[in-house]
């Protein structure tokens, strides 16, 4: 089992805890991977606003990498899930989509993509081509009466037609990981909804609103901790939560906190293959892990 | 086959919250969640309400969360509900003003459409179109005319969840339609006024309206055609048309996104935005989540360089 690695921008930028805490815990695990180094941004949706055929060619290219590597592609994060998995199904579907990109990527690259690659997300690697069962006999710190709150987030769920691995209106595959490391999986509004992250910048308003739902709503249903398959969830719910603190004050009475650890996946994982903390990055965080940690030891 | 459905249930008369009830229903394969609900009206409860008409995904008036997702009642399959989520829990559609039981107040829905003008305006009206512009509009249509109303797309719109003006998607998508009409003639002031507040750039693009329209319209894919029409159109001031265009120009030099960069390009200029970002900026740098602005360009950025220029010719 090996795949060529996508780190990503924000794993190689504003979240390089996601890609030490992926690395330590494939390597526990046994997962070869041979790291992208000179990937390119997927475009984040962005880039096919501003020009579809300009994303089209992107992923191409780091498609066309991997096909000569002979590997299939493993993500870590949602939103680069959701795009390079999704333009690598049309390119693969549509030939004349796909020789109209490659004329111009040959041109400028050299490369050219052939259709056989494979996109799939780390958290999707561990539920089916690595197996659940076999994930329980690397978990030596099991996570006993910890309740985590899943979070999928949106690229990683929809559109069905770019995704297609859990069913989008009931996804179970963190629930199946968070059981496996013999945590809780807790049951609350919103783990399939928007975190805010793309309006962060544009109207910080309706991102704070939007995390102040979702974080208020894993803190109703008593979760220690919150877990995300997407860098860019994981920077919306902790960055915006101190402010979101204070509408949910409001709301809730002011005696209400928000001190809601949010994880990558690897690290939550990390953690219950007895990882330390700090190996996993875990300083990067605005919102401390500390009582989560506290919690486990 | 005997099966049971939970339906939320509220009379504004006699209840002062809404409440959950069980009904116990034989059913067949057949079985729509609209036929379902008309047989506990006709056999069980005849105060159960709902609006229904045509039965045929048509008249988009059976929109209702069937397992906490937006559906037609009449297009969804009872056991299929049962077999994907082992229950099956009726409500009124999410985040709409409940009247009575499945009930609820569309006049939200119906201001928002009002208010991007859905229709073409045309000065003299008695001018004969030409063929041509019919078949403009054939070509660029994209779907956006397949709306039944249901009002599915708001319900689900997480925008909408956190700002009750957005203009939404239903309405947005009909503005796209009008937008490539070319009899309309009010085209660059119906795009000027999208792009205020509650227009297109406040869409966190959460993909549901995609997701649960019954008519495959995809909002979401409407507001991005917009969007690129106002950057062709010159709307490029908004910090949303820069979120695009400067995330592009980032990428096509560094070849990926320079978290630290991009928020400075976007905001150039803008103060008061500048200076709401100093606080995040400082926790950022002082937990190592700021990239350098000034580091040199990662590995790749000559191939995506070139991709660039080849785009341009
Ligand atoms: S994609 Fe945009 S318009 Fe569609 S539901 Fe989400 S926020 Fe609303
Ligand atoms: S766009 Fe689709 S979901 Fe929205 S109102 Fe129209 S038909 Fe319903």
């Amino acid at each position: 089992m090996k795949y060529a690695y996508y780190p990503g921008c924000a794993g190689k930028g504003a979240t390089p805890e996601l890609h030490q805490s992926t690395m330590k815990v494939v390597e526990g695990l046994g997962i070869a991977v041979h790291e992208l180094e000179a990937f390119n941004c997927c475009g984040a949706g962005v880039i096919s606003e501003a020009d579809p055929d300009l994303a089209y060619t992107l992923n191409a290219r780091t498609l066309a990498i991997a096909e000569a590597l002979g590997l299939n592609i493993m993500t870590v994060c949602g939103t680069c899930q959701g795009v390079l998995g999704g333009i690598n199904k049309k390119l693969q579907k549509d030939e004349a989509l796909r020789s109209r990109i490659n004329a111009g990527l040959k041109e400028t690259t050299g490369l050219s993509y052939g259709g056989t690659v494979g996109v799939k997300h780390f958290q999707w690697i561990l539920v089916k081509d690595f197996g659940v069962d076999k994930l329980k006999r690397f978990i030596t710190n099991p996570l006993t009466d910890v309740s985590i709150a899943p979070f999928y987030g949106c690229y990683i769920l929809r559109p069905e037609s770019a995704t297609g691995f859990d069913d989008w209106e009931n996804p179970q595959s963190l629930e199946k990981l968070i059981k496996a490391i013999g945590a809780y999986p807790v049951e609350y509004d919103g783990r399939t909804k928007c975190c805010g992250f793309p309006v962060f910048l544009e109207k910080q308003e309706i991102a704070t609103e939007l995390v102040e739902k979702r974080v208020g709503s894993a803190k109703n249903a008593a979760g220690d901790a919150m877990v995300t398959p997407c860098p860019l969830c994981h920077m919306a719910l902790d960055f915006c939560q101190k402010d979101a603190e204070k509408i949910h004050r409001e709301k809730e009475g002011p005696s209400r906190l928000f001190d809601m650890p949010v994880l990558h996946l690897p690290q939550l994982l990390g953690l219950a293959m007895g990882y330390s903390p700090e190996s996993l990055g875990m300083k990067h965080h605005l919102v401390p892990a500390a009582p989560l940690i506290h919690k486990i030891t | 086959m005997r099966i049971t459905i939970t339906i939320r249930r509220f009379n504004p008369e006699i209840d002062v919250k809404p409440h959950w009830e069980n009904y116990t229903l034989e059913v067949g394969r057949e079985t729509t969640v609209l036929l379902a609900l008309l047989k506990i009206k006709d056999e069980i409860d005849g105060s159960l309400s709902f609006r229904a008409s045509c039965r045929a995904s048509i008249c988009g008036s059976d929109l209702m969360m069937i397992n906490g997702m937006q559906k037609l009642a009449c297009r969804t399959s009872v056991l299929e509900e049962l077999d994907r989520h082992g229950h099956l829990k009726i409500a009124p559609m999410a985040n709409m003003p409940v009247i009575k039981d499945m009930v609820v107040d569309m006049d939200p829905f119906w201001k928002k459409l009002k208010a991007v003008t859905p229709y073409v305006v045309r000065e003299n009206d008695d001018l004969p179109v030409q063929s041509e512009a019919l078949t403009t509009i054939q070509d660029n249509l994209e779907n956006a005319d397949a709306c039944i109303m249901c009002g599915a797309c708001l319900s689900a719109c997480n925008t909408f969840e956190a700002s009750s003006d957005f203009l939404g998607p239903a309405a947005l998508a009909k503005a796209y339609r009008i937008q490539v009409d070319p009899r309309d003639e009010i085209r660059k002031n119906r795009l000027e006024t999208l792009q205020t507040e509650n227009g297109i750039w406040d869409c966190v693009r959460c993909v549901y309206c995609v997701q649960v329209c019954p008519k495959d319209v995809a909002p979401m894919e409407q507001i991005v055609r917009l969007r690129r029409r106002s950057i062709a159109a010159g709307f490029t001031e908004s910090i949303g048309a820069k979120h695009i265009t400067e995330f592009t120009k980032v990428v096509g030099k560094e070849g990926r996104l320079n978290e630290t960069r991009l928020p400075i390009l976007m905001t150039w200029g803008n103060f008061k935005k500048m200076f709401q970002m100093i606080p995040l900026g400082i926790k950022m740098f002082i937990h190592g989540k700021s990239p350098n602005p000034f580091a040199d360009p990662p590995a790749g950025h000559e191939a995506v360089r070139a991709i660039f220029k080849g785009r341009k010719k």
